[in-house]
């Protein structure tokens, strides 16, 4: 159906003006289409505007200073910024990796009556509540996580390098909020990739297997290039989720609002923990305005983040997808 | 695809979605009623006995059936929470909500019109009251003892001076057994472990009574922090409120903080004693809390806004202590609310104060429970006194 | 390039590491699934009672000598999520399926584009954004937190949800059935509402469980907008409790008594939330089948 025959087809019924009801029956459902629209902007003009006062005092240049004082109006964004992308990077190289391989074994490997199971076992993961996770990160992984692999690697790798330096001794911090990110999003990642390794035609896996390639080598010459973008794309899609993760992020992370440190032991904090630890209690309007300001960089790096994301998953799986469904 | 498979479907689904309203619809309505009815009964019978015997006549609430949304302070939340519990025994209709948010959250809510009333441990600024307008009194409940605490399993007593205690949250003291630590504490056999600096991430009003001390003790705390309800921290890990503080204490070993006395001690973490301006290190507890209060009676502003920081003398003080407020307007529109509010806030000052002992927090020195008490008196409701003082 | 690997032995190993490592991969994904579920059904189970359902909060007895025990249950916060939630369902059911049957039955159109591209963005949009815009939007324009404030900001995360899964689900109801009530002198309208839409239900159904399980889990949102209550509460233009929130409330708090508390609280909370999820699952497979 194109824009055209929808056009005249509805100046056709308002001619003969016999079916008013599908007249109206387009409006109503187009002006719900219009609604979804408008929440959209809604969202960016509320906090484009909610943020008019910290823009014009500080510009966007805050985003790249340290220091966090509401009670002297000294705010820079950058701890928050840099605690945001270091924790979901980490939770993207450990989730990425992990969640291709899974994607991969469930849709290439795996015997078919495990594949459901499995997967759906793996999607139960995407199904339980960001809280939950940050309250099993306080009480079990945290106190794990301190004395099986920080201490040890902090004593002994942490020794030249400073990325892994002590003292651990909260546990909290960015490290920890990356590995509680990357279970998260580990689910998203797996499920994409394994949409897009679906859509990867069998002559492909044929073509290998005739001359003779191991099953690997199938996978690694036959199937993973013709879906990389799409894979890519899912990863971006992981990372925008771990980017705007606010509960699991605030209850592990430390808190650490002013300053960055090179350890990923150390505590830190994330644009959407800030917000949510901030907002209720700032006492001014200028301290509102400014996390309304993070609010707005967060909204947009997602935004962005997203368009991408979504731009590469559609041109893997738009075509062939599309005739399936047809 | 058949029209039966699909009616299962529906079926079923809508059957689940009654599995998980039961709870909410079957059980719902008849709690309320329980919480209404049956509960009030076995509290009066728990609560009434102990009262009784305090003040002769007991004090009877007006019947008004109200609800009161109030949020403010984790300071006093355990007392707060404690005669809010305890009051639906004498008054089962008034169902107060009081959210142990923090101070900052806690005045802006109040002053931003979303709460009935709010609780802080730091007075409203000046520049607050001016821009709300409208008259507003700081009725003091309790007063409480700003704690230092830390996580050494091993290490049994350990004492602080104001000036190292600012230069362990300054980040300049980073060892348990640094100098200046040992120096206080001849005798005690210091481990050789990181300090682990835990503070509040939230705007509250515990730190600005802790802060307030540090910059009444050190100059370098003034100049390069200064005070208030969140300040920049050189280093350490934040928690969220009084109990975020505690529980990142107690699973950091290594850690010290700072928690309203209750938090510390209900969790068996340790209460050093603090070098007072007398030169003396006294313990936190009730008798010392009050001690710091009474160097500040006979100068007490007629709006009971006060810090009692760091008092200049008395041996027995202890320096980190504070009021927790309530704040109220004193033009009320609602009378009902107006009179559950006056109501209970007259039983927490009169027949609540022994549930404020049990729990750590020191009873307000008479002179001031008479002012809050008249202030009380002076709350309007379109222009008539909302309360008189029972006789 | 595989010609030039000659050696067998070699591409026989390095298949077989690969192998391995992708078993591995999906072992240890599995491992922090078991041990969340198995930590939350244990420790949440140990505190569960009957008071645990059928009582609010009760201020936790406590005293300076350390002895604290929790009292109450979690009823408020069962009330409040269902209430919260329900009533985001609400607003978000009509909008996300009327915008749904647009986007599947006027398709090709640069509005539809749009509205699609927008579905995307706000299903991508950080949950703490929607609550700050529902704060500044709601809360404090009204001066007060409510139920209905959360409601609000669950239901733009739950539109995008329901919008995708109608649209794709009304794509899946073969054309031959819209043509065949067209024949027939049906107006469009009507054979969207009473031929394609029901022959569509189990999936919309599906897709509102889903929107539902995802809402109920949502924490930071309803951080800013409903600000928590102790007491049992019906009314949406009141603040009140929410599961998420007493389970974010209790893991903050210092008392390991309390901490039990939120085990429970997370038990239930997780409990229903997968449950939903399941249900949602059941539904579409046994379409699909």
């Amino acid at each position: 159906m194109s824009q055209k025959e929808e056009n005249s087809s509805f100046y056709e019924v308002w001619q003969r003006r016999t079916q008013h009801g599908d007249l109206l029956f387009g409006w109503l459902t187009l002006f719900f289409g219009l609604v979804v629209i408008t929440l959209v902007f809604a969202i960016g003009y509320v906090v484009w505007s909610g943020s008019a006062e910290a823009r014009d005092r500080f510009g966007f240049g805050f985003l790249f200073q340290t220091g966090w004082n509401p009670v002297k109006h000294n705010f820079g964004a950058m701890p928050a910024i840099y605690g945001t992308l270091v924790s979901s990077l980490i939770a993207v190289t450990l989730a990425g990796p992990l969640g291709i391989l899974i994607a991969v074994f469930l849709s290439e490997l795996c015997p078919l009556h495990l594949r459901n199971p499995l997967s759906f076992l793996i999607e139960l993961l995407a199904a339980i509540p960001s809280v939950i996770y940050g309250m099993w990160g306080v009480f079990v992984f945290i106190p794990f996580f301190k004395s099986g692999i920080a201490k040890p690697l902090a004593s002994t790798v942490g020794q030249w390098l400073p990325l892994f330096a002590g003292p651990v001794a909260a546990g909290r911090g960015v490290m920890v909020a990356g590995i509680i990110l990357a279970i998260m999003i580990l689910p998203t990642i797996a499920a994409i990739a394994r949409e897009i390794l679906a859509v990867v035609p069998n002559h492909q896996r044929e073509a290998l297997l005739a001359v003779g390639a191991t099953r690997w080598e199938m996978i690694w010459y036959g199937v993973l290039p013709y879906s990389r973008a799409g894979i890519v794309g899912g990863i971006m899609l992981g990372l925008g989720r771990a980017l705007g993760e606010t509960m699991a992020a605030l209850m592990v992370i430390g808190s650490a609002k002013s300053t960055i440190e090179n350890s990923l032991f150390a505590p830190g904090i994330t644009a959407a923990a800030l917000i949510a630890s901030e907002l209720p209690n700032a006492n001014d309007s200028l301290h509102e305005s400014t996390l309304i300001l993070i609010a707005l960089v967060l909204f947009g790096i997602t935004l962005i983040l997203n368009i991408l994301a979504r731009l590469l998953v559609w041109q893997v799986s738009r075509g062939p997808v599309g005739t399936i469904r047809a | 695809m058949s029209l039966t498979k699909n009616r299962q479907i529906v079926f079923f689904c809508f059957l689940a979605l009654l599995v998980f309203l039961a709870p909410a619809c079957g059980s719902g309505p008849a709690p309320t009623d329980m919480t209404k009815k049956d509960q009030p009964t076995v509290e009066a019978e728990t609560a009434e006995p102990k009262s009784a015997p305090k003040t002769t006549n007991s004090f009877k609430p007006r019947a008004v059936k109200a609800k009161l949304t109030a949020s403010g302070a984790s300071f006093p939340d355990p007392i707060y929470q404690k005669w809010i519990e305890s009051y639906k025994g004498v008054a089962p209709d008034v169902a107060i909500n009081y959210q142990p948010v923090g101070s900052g959250q806690g005045r802006k809510n109040f002053f931003g019109g979303s709460t009935d009333f709010g609780g802080t441990d730091k007075y409203a600024s000046d520049e607050e009251l001016e821009t709300f307008g409208k008259d507003v009194f700081h009725i003091p409940t309790v007063l409480g003892a700003v704690v230092v605490t830390y996580n050494l399993p091993d290490l049994e007593k350990i004492q602080f001076s104001g000036e190292t205690l600012a230069n362990i949250f300054l980040g300049k003291i980073t060892k348990w057994n640094a100098s200046a630590i040992a120096k206080e504490n001849p005798g005690v056999e210091l481990p050789d472990e990181a300090i682990t600096v835990v503070h509040r991430s939230d705007g509250s009003g515990t730190t600005s009574i802790f802060t307030n001390y540090l910059s009444s003790v050190s100059k370098d705390w003034q100049t390069k922090v200064g005070t208030g309800d969140s300040v920049e921290w050189p280093v350490g890990i934040g928690g969220e409120k009084n109990p975020g503080v505690a529980q990142a204490i107690k699973q950091t070993e290594g850690a010290i903080g700072y928690v309203e006395l209750i938090y510390a001690t209900a969790n068996k973490l340790p209460t050093p004693a603090i070098k007072n301006a007398a030169g003396e290190y006294v313990e936190p507890n009730l008798a010392s809390t009050s001690a710091a209060a009474e160097g500040f009676l006979k100068t007490m502003p007629a709006d009971l806004r006060v810090n009692i920081i760091n008092p200049p003398e008395g041996e027995k003080v202890y320096p980190i202590a504070g009021f927790t407020w309530i704040l109220v307007t004193k033009e009320q529109t609602d009378k009902t609310k107006a009179t559950a509010l006056t109501d209970f806030l007259y039983w927490s000052l009169t027949e609540g104060t022994k549930d404020a002992e049990a729990l750590g927090y020191a009873p307000l020195p008479e002179t001031v429970r008479e002012k809050a008490l008249e202030k009380l008196t002076q709350i309007e409701v379109a222009g008539k006194p909302a309360f008189k003082l029972p006789k | 390039m595989i010609t030039q690997a000659s050696n067998y032995k070699q591409r026989k190993i390095v298949d077989q590491f690969m192998r391995g490592l992708m078993v591995g991969a999906t072992i240890l994904a599995l491992i922090p699934l078991f041990l969340i579920l198995g930590y939350v059904i244990f420790r949440g189970a140990s505190s569960l009672s009957l008071a645990f359902f059928t009582e609010a909060y009760k201020a936790p007895q406590m005293s300076l000598t350390g002895d604290v025990q929790s009292a109450g249950g979690v009823l408020h916060g069962i009330v409040g999520s269902i209430l919260i939630v329900g009533a985001s369902l609400l607003f978000a059911l009509p909008i996300g399926i009327l915008a749904g049957v647009f986007l599947a039955e006027y398709p090709a159109n640069s509005v539809a584009t749009t509205v699609r591209f927008a579905t995307d963005v706000l299903s991508a949009a950080p949950s703490i954004v929607v609550g700050v815009v529902a704060y500044i939007l709601i809360v404090q324009r009204t001066k007060q937190f409510s139920g209905l404030a959360g409601s609000v900001a669950l239901a733009v995360l739950m539109i995008p949800v329901i919008t995708r899964t109608t649209e794709e689900i009304l794509k899946l109801v073969p054309h031959t059935v819209r043509e065949a009530a067209i024949a027939l002198g049906t107006p469009k309208w009507k054979t969207t509402f009473t031929v394609v839409l029901p022959a569509a239900t189990s999936g919309i159904v599906t897709g509102a469980l889903l929107a539902f399980a995802r809402a109920t889990g949502e924490t930071a949102p309803l951080l800013l907008t409903v600000l928590g209550n102790n007491n049992l509460g019906y009314s949406l233009l009141e603040p009140l409790a929410a599961l998420p929130l007493l389970t974010y409330k209790y893991t903050e708090m210092p008392f390991p008594e309390l901490n039990d508390l939120a085990w429970g609280t997370a038990l239930v909370l997780t409990g229903l939330v997968l449950s939903v999820n399941l249900l949602a699952r059941w539904a579409t497979r046994s379409r699909l089948k």
